[in-house]
């Protein structure tokens, strides 16, 4: 049995070690061998260039000016299947900086998806994932957050960061990119960006893994998250043979990374501007089914921010000349077949879709259709227990009474 | 869409009126009213039909809930802690109920120990906002899972009853 000194001893040693690690994470081996800074890109095509071929990109003629990337700054929130990839990406694409939000921890069963690694289980994803794209480009400027962004705490800093973290000064990201999981975190992030005014894309992966999208959110001037109920992408399975027994998602590394790729694709050619930004545009795995679309927002968005910004947006628009708004009108996709034979289909009864018409129903591209539809006239709550009346009870008499029960 | 009997449990909650959440202050305290009014509207019911089968209780500002939900199966309680924030998106999204102490024991859970619904529960949810409240996620999310989950956790030896625990 080992004595107490001895244990402290040796726990010293270990701590050593462990700050020797990191030390070699940060720096490489000797201070160097991952590599050093490098204070300016250069497009010289030698080996031991790591921007070689990024900056070939210029030279050919696709980016004009690509040493640009350097002063962006990106918000990835999410650091899941999809957001590790997408930081990986944007690391090694020598992004300016980059600031990332995740709540959970790296864990065995994240294993089946790409970039974490088993020696990893345990950690914070935020901070694992800082380690390797250090290590990758020490270029990049991180800001971790180890939180979740939808309790009331919490979003307040989130806010914050997004507004001030630009690594050029206190000044708004350049880019949210949503990389979340759930619908919680999804409408978290669309009030966020829709009280601020910031652009984001959001991205998404279905529960069985085998269909996927991002969308570009301008708030005011394209549909916000909020305007209508989530899309999905049909994915040519008939739901009633979908079996959910005893699993909540099902996940792929390739589904995952291809979302990925799409949304640093958009992302590239939004902050670099080349090409065209795709608004929306959905992955069916099972047919090889890629609608794309834009959405206009809905003019009776329940996001109040999201309303105001719409107003602005067309002021801005009438004051413009008018060719200029012809240009930007986004173009009209048409499918004249269907060739899978994908139809709407699901929770929602003709009533409720009778109730809904009277509103906005979003223009969506075949493929694509909303999870359900919302009334627009309240339903008849037939011999629901009425609406709770407010009687003269305060809320601390209202929590005693609960907890005498 | 849902059984019979849930339907007659929900429509014996009363619905709620106030859209607001935790970040619109004055308007959040009308709306932590009627959350309070519902739920112990709903417990009463469940008292009344000899069917209890959880407590739950705030803080102060309403925004973090915790308390017990129980099960019956052969004579023998079976009781666990539950827990949930409010998050600032609320009412439009539902509170997320957790069990932490079954986390890893059932594939039917999110990390922390959330609890996975079925693909009805949202787009109910979605349709009803802001009437649906706190009460209504746990006849609708909470009650069903552990009807399901419960069951089949003992069955596999991966929820035992406290006495027995304490004998092995």
């Amino acid at each position: 049995m080992a004595t107490v000194e001895e244990l402290q001893t040796r726990v010293k040693q270990l701590e050593a070690e462990l700050e020797r690690e990191r030390a070699r994470n940060r720096t490489g081996p000797d201070g160097g061998g991952g590599r050093k800074k490098i204070d300016k890109m250069s497009s010289e095509v030698v080996d031991s260039n790591p921007y070689s071929r990024l900056m070939a990109l210029k030279r050919m003629g696709i980016v004009d000016n690509y040493e640009r990337i350097r002063d962006f700054t990106v918000a990835v929130v999410g650091v899941g299947g999809v957001g590790s990839v997408t930081a990986e990406m944007l690391t090694r694409c020598g992004i300016g900086k980059l600031l990332l939000f995740d709540y959970d921890k790296v864990e065995l069963a994240n294993m089946n998806r790409l970039f974490f690694q088993p020696h990893q289980a345990g950690l914070s994803k935020v901070q694992a994932a800082e380690i390797t794209l250090r290590d990758i480009n020490p270029d990049v400027e991180f800001e971790t957050h180890n939180y979740n962004i939808t309790t009331v705490d919490n979003f307040q800093h989130f806010m914050d960061r997004i507004s001030h973290g630009h690594l050029r000064g206190d000044r708004p990201v350049d880019l949210v990119l949503s990389c979340v999981d759930n619908f919680e975190a999804r409408m978290a992030i669309n009030t966020a960006c829709n009280e601020l005014g910031q652009v984001w894309i959001e991205s998404g992966v279905s529960e069985n893994a085998v269909s996927g999208h991002i969308q570009v959110i301008k708030p005011g001037e394209t549909a916000c998250f909020a305007c209508a109920p989530p899309l999905v992408v049909a994915s040519g399975i008939d739901e009633k043979t979908l079996k959910r027994e005893g699993v909540c998602a099902a996940s792929l590394p390739t589904t995952m990374g291809i979302v990925a790729g799409f949304l640093v694709q958009n992302t590239l050619k939004y902050l670099l501007e080349f090409g065209s930004v795709t608004y929306y545009l959905g992955y069916n795995a099972m047919q090889d089914f890629f609608p794309s679309m834009a959405m206009k927002p809905n003019p009776n968005c329940d996001e109040s921010y999201c309303r105001k910004l719409q107003t602005e947006y067309q002021e801005k628009l009438a004051a413009q000349p008018k060719e200029e708004v012809k240009e930007k009108e986004p173009e009209e996709v048409v499918h004249d077949v269907n060739d899978w034979g994908i139809e709407l289909v699901a929770e929602t009864t003709d009533e409720e879709f009778k109730a809904a018409s009277h509103g906005h129903v979003p223009e969506l591209v075949e493929g694509v259709h909303v999870a359900y539809v919302r009334p627009m006239t309240q339903e008849d709550d037939e011999g629901a227990a009425g609406l709770t009346v407010d009687d003269q009870e305060s809320l601390e008499d209202l929590m005693a009474k609960m907890k005498s029960i | 869409m849902v059984d019979a009997a849930t339907k007659k449990t929900l429509s014996n909650i009363p619905l709620l009126k106030t859209k607001a959440g935790p970040r619109d202050r004055d308007l959040w305290v009308q709306r932590l009213k009627e959350e309070y009014q519902a739920l112990i509207q709903y417990v009463e019911n469940n008292k009344k039909e000899d069917n209890d089968w959880f407590r739950l209780e705030s803080n102060k500002e309403g925004t973090r809930w915790f308390g017990k939900c129980w099960h019956y199966q052969d004579l023998m309680k079976y009781e666990f802690e539950i827990e949930f924030d409010i998050p600032i998106t609320f009412p439009t999204t539902a509170p997320e109920i957790a069990i932490p102490e079954l986390e890893g024991k059932t594939a039917k859970m999110y990390r922390g120990g959330k609890i996975c619904l079925t693909d009805h529960f949202k787009p109910l949810w979605g349709r009803n906002v802001p009437k649906f409240g706190i009460a209504h996620a746990m006849a609708l999310g909470l009650g069903p899972w552990l009807a399901v989950e419960i069951p089949d956790l003992i069955s596999k030896g991966l929820v035992q009853h406290k006495d027995d625990q304490q004998q092995s």
